[in-house]
This record gives C-alpha cells, sequence and structure tokens, in this order.
C-alpha cells in the first residue's frame, strides 16, 4: 500500500502561536483516520493543510507523492473532496445543480452529469425524482449533509475531507449519516481524513485514530487499541463514553 | 393646457431620461467593478469608499457649480451635468456591491474555493449571483435619486425637466414649475416599481 495523503513534520503558526507542530502522519489507500482532539487541537487545521485550503509554515504535506505547494491548486482541490459541517451548498442552486459542479467545472457532458448525480442521489439515501430539482432551503438538515456528502463524491475524488460534517445534526439523523458514511465506505473504499471531537464517532468511523493535543500528535491507533490506551488525553476521550445514568 | 406646453414636456422629458440613462450606465459601470475590486482589496476600501462618501455630501448645485471650470469635464451643458449625476449615484451602488458580496455565507465561499473554483468562477457563479439583490437594490436608490438630482442640470445648461422649474422659479409660475416637477415624480416612482419589481423576481429565485 502507498501513502496517498503523508504529512511530513508538517507545521502551523499564526505569528507565535504554533497551531499545529511538526506533524507526521500517513494515510495509506482506502483507509479512513479520524483526526480526533479537542477544539483548538489544531485537527482542522491539518484538515485544510490537504486540499491547499492551508500550507504548512514548516514541512510538507504530499499528495499522491507531491508536496502541495508543487500542486497547481485548482487541480488540486477539484482532486479532493471536502464535506464541512455547515455543509455550504449553493442556496441559488438546485440540489442537482449542486452536486453537478465539480464534474461540470471538469467540464463533463450534461448526459454524464446527470446520471452521475442521480447514480449519487440513490447512493445517500435521497430519491432523485423527489430531490434533484429542490433547493437546499427546501431540505432538512440531514438531507443536506447527504446532498453535502453526495458533490464530495461527484467528480469521483481520490480523497474525501470531512470536517466535523455530522456535529450540527440531531442524534437520530447523526448516526443515520455515520452508518450511512460506512456503506459508502464499504461501496466506494475511498480513502478519507475525518475531523470529530466526538469519541464514539471516531470509534465507529475510523480504520485508525489519530489524536491530537495542543497542536501535537499524541497517538495514533486503531480502535480497539485506542480503547486500552492510557494516555491521558485518550483516557480523557474516552471518560465520556463511561457516564452512566445511576439507578435512583 | 396649450398644445406648445404639452410638446415641450414631451421634449424635455425625453431629455431627462436621456441624462439619467446615461449617468446611470456609466456609474454603474464603474461602482460595480469598483465594488468588487475593493472586496479583494481591503485596504483601498477606506480610500474608494471616502471618495464616494465626499462625492455625496457635496450639495448638489454645489456640485455642478464647481465642475463648470474644471477643464475637460467641465463647461456648460450635457457633460457636465452627466459627470456631476455619475459622482452622485457612485455612492450607493457602490456601497451595496461591496456588502452584498462580503455578505456571502462564508461556508458557502469556502465550499467554493475548496471545489477547486478558480477566483473567476467564484465571482460569476457565486458572489454575483448571491450578491445581485443588494447590487440591484442599490442602483434602484441610485435611479430615483438621479431623476430627482438630474433636474438641477438645468442649472449649468443641462437641459431636461429642471428647465421648467427653473423658468418657473424665475418667473414666479408654478405651472412652469408643476411642469417640471410632476413629470420627474412620475418617473422616479415608475423606474422604483419596475427595479422594484427586477429585485423581488431575483430574490424569488433565491
Amino acid at each position: 500500500m502507498s501513502a496517498l495523503v503523508e504529512f511530513r513534520e508538517a507545521s502551523y503558526r499564526i505569528g507565535e502561536r504554533e497551531i499545529l507542530k511538526s506533524l507526521t502522519l500517513s494515510i495509506e489507500a482506502g483507509e479512513t483516520v479520524v483526526l480526533l482532539g479537542r477544539s483548538g487541537s489544531g485537527k482542522t487545521t491539518a484538515l485544510k493543510m490537504v486540499n491547499g485550503l492551508l500550507f504548512p509554515s514548516a514541512g510538507e504535506v504530499l499528495v499522491d507523492g507531491k508536496p502541495t505547494t508543487a500542486w497547481d491548486p485548482v487541480r488540486l482541490k477539484r482532486r479532493i473532496g471536502y464535506v464541512i459541517q455547515e455543509i455550504g451548498l449553493f442556496p441559488h442552486y438546485t440540489v442537482a445543480q449542486n452536486i453537478g459542479l465539480v464534474p461540470q467545472l471538469e467540464g463533463w457532458d450534461g448526459l454524464r452529469i446527470r446520471e452521475r448525480v442521480e447514480a449519487l442521489l440513490g447512493q445517500v439515501g435521497l430519491a432523485p425524482e423527489q430531490f434533484a430539482s429542490r433547493y437546499p432551503r427546501q431540505l432538512s438538515g440531514g438531507q443536506r449533509q447527504r446532498v453535502g456528502v453526495a458533490r464530495a463524491l461527484a467528480a469521483d475524488p481520490s480523497v474525501l475531507l470531512f470536517d466535523e460534517p455530522f456535529g450540527a445534526l440531531d442524534p437520530v439523523t447523526r448516526l443515520d449519516l455515520q452508518k450511512q458514511f460506512l456503506m459508502l465506505r464499504r461501496d466506494f473504499g475511498k480513502t478519507a481524513i475525518f475531523v470529530t471531537h466526538d469519541v464514539r464517532e471516531a470509534l465507529m468511523l475510523a480504520n485508525r485514530i489519530a489524536l491530537l493535543r495542543n497542536g501535537a500528535l499524541e497517538l495514533v491507533a486503531p480502535p480497539l487499541e485506542f480503547l486500552d490506551s492510557l494516555g491521558r488525553e485518550a483516557r480523557a476521550f474516552l471518560a465520556c463514553l463511561d457516564w452512566n445514568v445511576e439507578a435512583p | 393646457m396649450n398644445s406648445g406646453l404639452v410638446s415641450e414636456v414631451a421634449e424635455l422629458t425625453v431629455e431627462h431620461l436621456t441624462l439619467v440613462l446615461i449617468s446611470m450606465a456609466i456609474a454603474i459601470a464603474v461602482a460595480v467593478p469598483a465594488g468588487i475590486l475593493i472586496t479583494r482589496r481591503a485596504a483601498w476600501r477606506p480610500w474608494v469608499m471616502g471618495f464616494a462618501n465626499v462625492m455625496q455630501t457635496i450639495p448638489s448645485l454645489a456640485l455642478f457649480g464647481f465642475l463648470i471650470p474644471v477643464p475637460l469635464i467641465g463647461g456648460i451643458g450635457k457633460r457636465t451635468a452627466i459627470v456631476a449625476l455619475v459622482l452622485y449615484a457612485l455612492l450607493p451602488i457602490l456601497r451595496n456591491t461591496l456588502v452584498g458580496i462580503l455578505g456571502v455565507d462564508a461556508a458557502v465561499r469556502e465550499s467554493a474555493v475548496a471545489m477547486g473554483m478558480t477566483g473567476r468562477q467564484l465571482l460569476w457563479r457565486v458572489e454575483l449571483p448571491l450578491a445581485a439583490r443588494t447590487i440591484l437594490a442599490g442602483i434602484r436608490v441610485a435611479t430615483v435619486t438621479t431623476i430627482g438630482t438630474a433636474t438641477i442640470a438645468a442649472a449649468i445648461g443641462g437641459g431636461g425637466l429642471g428647465v421648467f422649474i427653473f423658468r418657473g422659479i424665475a418667473s414666479v409660475d408654478s405651472t412652469q414649475i408643476l411642469a417640471g416637477a410632476v413629470p420627474a415624480a412620475c418617473i422616479a416612482l415608475l423606474a422604483d416599481g419596475a427595479l422594484g419589481w427586477v429585485e423581488r423576481r431575483w430574490a424569488g429565485r433565491l
């Protein structure tokens, strides 16, 4: 297996503040790595370095073996799907136009885009005939995020980035989408980097969990190993799972 | 009402409309691109907005007067009047273009960039369509104001419906004043209604 995305001592600082401290981590083709950490741990910063929304102040990030700084910025972004918590659907585009945007920018012909959009809507659990011509404002939060995921998958990117995509959803819808994510992973086998602060979500979705604390990588481990980890930050996160309602 | 007055009203109304249309076309052609530019260059914002603000604070009669001695753009006549009207119309369009584009949801903008839109695609496919309603509102305000202000163009030989008003004031003839003021008010109302309709139609699409 080859590393599709590789952080090599990548740091990011704003002025004196070091947001990310010399991160070294490689992500293999087909695996899902979850970046877990508290707010301000640098996980989103690390994610944004993959598709060139940010560039490391020191070190480098390689995608397909090539540093992000050497990529054409537009080409790099179109090869990588990106899903964020706020979703960011274009309000003046229909669902179909939103999903078909990157293929359209890439110059696909109309028929191929339409087929692709219909297939993707089906795969994220939305009936095409019912949803294709709706506008984002006519959808529920969960439906919007499904469209967001379909949009990220549209041009068949080699890597998908997720920045707390399900964080704003109610727990029932969230679980639905997490299951959908696992199904999509089974069907597509995409490489994914997933940012979250929810340890339960990390355990459910990850092949490996990378734990960040104050911009530094504390631990990289598969979920089962992570559960047994004795590190302080890992225990702090795992403690979130242990709390039980006591009998009166 | 005699037919001479009626035909003069028609003639000066056309002249008035011409002044307004030319001025607005120039003002839009200058202010929208300038507004877009200052969304990209924050450092230029205070200068550009300051200039437009100052222009708007000069009393309109004085602005027309100031321009008369200016070489090339000044003098007596339509050209000077158009320059003054353009300077007046800049601010609302400029401000609404800036506000409209900066008001586009940050998440939408980030998605657009992360999807690999070029700067031009971001502008034409996302920012301008989403800011269009605000920009149109600025154009509407500028147009209605310009229709009123254009009556002062007559003071420097620019023609238009102001000719009646100044003549009426000079000869203390309220019929003449009304012959200028009523058509000008009607044009302003019609323009306001029409541009308001365009604005609402656009809003319906969002």
